[in-house]
């Protein structure tokens, strides 16, 4: 699979504040990854580095081959804002009217029609954004950012203010959009969210990669479960360890009903990897 | 260019939904309405007015009523072009407005370009309309016409654009709120220059001219407005025509084709120190 978004060894300074202080990270066709770290970890930083709107200190970002926030990059760009805000007066559809021209996107209104659909925002196509809900408001923001059908999908927070209907419609659309091979980076809090979607995540911690990998990879084991005649209990052992633990088991003369292997959730394995960080 | 056109309607739609034109019109109607009253006070009882000897009673009335129009003209235009560009960029960024339009191929050069064009789009048409309408006023009511008709309007319009560069440029910078206060006292320094010139003439004292001067070229939208009144009476000489130097808000002087020059220079300069700081912010 061909790379999306490369970053080698992006570092970025605010000051006297380090940011980012050299971060390496791939973003494959078609994949996506979770970007997880405690406040001030360097999340936006580096999504708004990937995007041309902040000025690496050192490294370099490339988007589909292309340097970041060159007019080739931005145009196989999507991007919605950790803190973003459109216009009160414009409704939905003149808002992806305005980001279709911008985009050079020649859609026209079966685009909007469709993008529309995906949010699950139809029925409020000539809304006012002032007369939107906080939810409404990010999920025409995810609108936004697939105008113009990007290649590479960067996403900060998009569903913080989503109940949890609107969350599933995001996490449809975004493995949806997986199958369409459009990459996505997504900066999420929401731990249970990128480990239903993502392929794999990325843990910074002040400015710097602490651990990668898929879920599965990430998930350090912490024992197997039995339950037999004499009861439930944690035995020590990994998945290998299973038929050998099972074996024992039997040949003392116990009758086992189930055996099942313990693993470290993602918010286990992201609290082992923040060592209890916060900001 | 669509995605130009695009910046440029979507800051005219913004300034139509949010009824900034309706104000504007409304209140330069009524503005226009009293400068008429005023027209017709003044020259209904110009035979009671008893100029200084040797000055023409009808051109010292009508050139003063309508060099006040035109500093009324620039100040009008020069609100509508900050209130249009103040928060443009950084303020803009600050209420998550700007990163979802500047990520987009547009580009970070055109869309300040296109943020300045929208706003001389609107204020160009406006000052030319608010300058004739009242030289039309003064014309019908008082039977007289500036020596020349053209020209001082566009150098007035051309004072405002120049204003409306500046502000872009403070935009970068500073947040709306402190950039529109220091436009319009930048707009107030070259008040005071226009000031000290009319003073200067009056004691006279070359060194208070020299410095009106040196001021007002520094700030070439003042420059720009005393050529433009010294272009409606430009013919007029004498006592009379030194009178009409003094002005109401800053005296009539010339300032020829070395200062368009200099202006379009100046313009040249402000807009590639916009463009080059905006490219360079992190936003």
């Amino acid at each position: 699979m061909a790379v999306a978004l490369l970053a080698r060894g992006l570092a970025k300074r605010y000051g006297s504040v380090e940011a980012l202080g050299g971060v390496d990270l791939e973003v494959r066709e078609g994949e996506l990854v979770g970007l997880l770290g405690p406040n001030g970890a360097g999340k936006s930083t580096l999504t708004k580095i990937a995007c041309g709107l902040v000025r690496p200190s050192a490294g370099d970002v490339e988007v589909a081959g292309a340097p970041a926030g060159s007019l080739e990059a931005r145009r196989k760009l999507g991007y919605l804002a950790e803190l973003f805000r459109f216009p009160g007066w414009s409704n939905a559809d003149e808002l992806l009217l305005l980001h279709q021209r911008l985009s050079g996107s020649d859609g026209g209104e079966a685009e909007r029609t469709e993008l529309l659909r995906l949010v699950g925002l139809l029925d409020a196509r000539t809304r006012r954004v002032e007369a939107m809900s906080k939810g409404m408001q990010q999920r025409l923001g995810i609108a936004q950012a697939l105008v113009g059908t990007p290649r590479v999908l960067l996403l900060d927070e998009p569903t913080s203010a989503l109940d949890p209907v609107g969350r599933r419609v995001v996490r449809s659309l975004l493995e949806e959009l997986r199958g369409r091979g459009v990459s996505v980076l997504l900066n999420s809090h929401l731990l249970s969210e990128i480990e239903l979607v993502c392929d794999r995540v990325v843990i910074l911690l002040a400015g710097k990669v602490v651990a990668a990998g898929s879920p599965a990879e990430l998930a350090q084991p912490r024992g197997i479960e039995v339950e037999t005649d004499r009861g439930r209990r944690v035995v020590q052992g990994g998945r290998d360890d299973v038929p050998r633990v099972v074996e024992e088991l039997v040949r003392s003369g116990e009758r086992v009903y189930e055996a099942r292997l313990l693993t470290s959730t993602l918010e286990e394995v992201y609290l082992d990897a923040v060592g209890g960080e916060t900001s | 260019m669509t995605g130009v056109w695009a910046i440029v309607r979507y800051g005219l739609q913004e300034a139509v939904r949010r009824r900034v034109f309706l104000v504007v019109l409304a209140l330069t109607a009524l503005f226009l309405a009293l400068y008429w009253l005023g027209n017709h006070y003044v020259f209904g009882e110009l035979t009671q007015i008893i100029p200084p000897a040797n000055v023409d009673t009808r051109t010292f009335a009508a050139s003063f009523l309508f060099g006040l129009a035109m500093f009324g003209t620039l100040f009008l235009g020069v609100v509508l072009a900050v209130f249009l560009t103040l928060g443009a960029v950084r303020g803009d960024a600050e209420r998550g407005l700007l990163q979802p339009l500047v990520v987009r191929p547009l580009g970070r050069p055109a869309f300040l370009a296109a943020r300045w064009l929208g706003c001389a789009l609107v204020c160009i048409p406006y000052v030319l309309c608010v300058y004739f309408a009242a030289m039309l006023i003064t014309g019908a009511t008082g039977h007289w016409w500036p020596d020349s008709i053209v020209v001082p309007g566009l150098e007035l319009a051309a004072g405002v654009v120049l204003i409306a560069a500046l502000s872009l440029l403070g935009s970068v910078f500073l947040t709306a709120t402190a950039n529109g206060i220091a436009v319009f006292m930048v707009f107030g320094c070259g008040l005071v220059a226009g000031l000290l010139s009319t003073v200067g003439h009056a004691l006279p004292s070359h060194t208070l001219i020299h410095a009106s001067k040196v001021a007002a070229w520094i700030l070439p939208f003042e420059a720009l407005y005393e050529d433009a009144l010294h272009g409606i009476t430009k013919e007029t000489s004498g006592l009379t025509g030194f009178l009409l130097r003094l002005g109401p808000f800053g005296g009539a002087e010339a300032g020829g084709a070395s200062l368009r020059l200099w202006t379009i220079g100046y313009f040249v300069v402000v807009s590639v120190v916009a463009l080059v700081a905006f490219a360079r912010r992190d936003l």
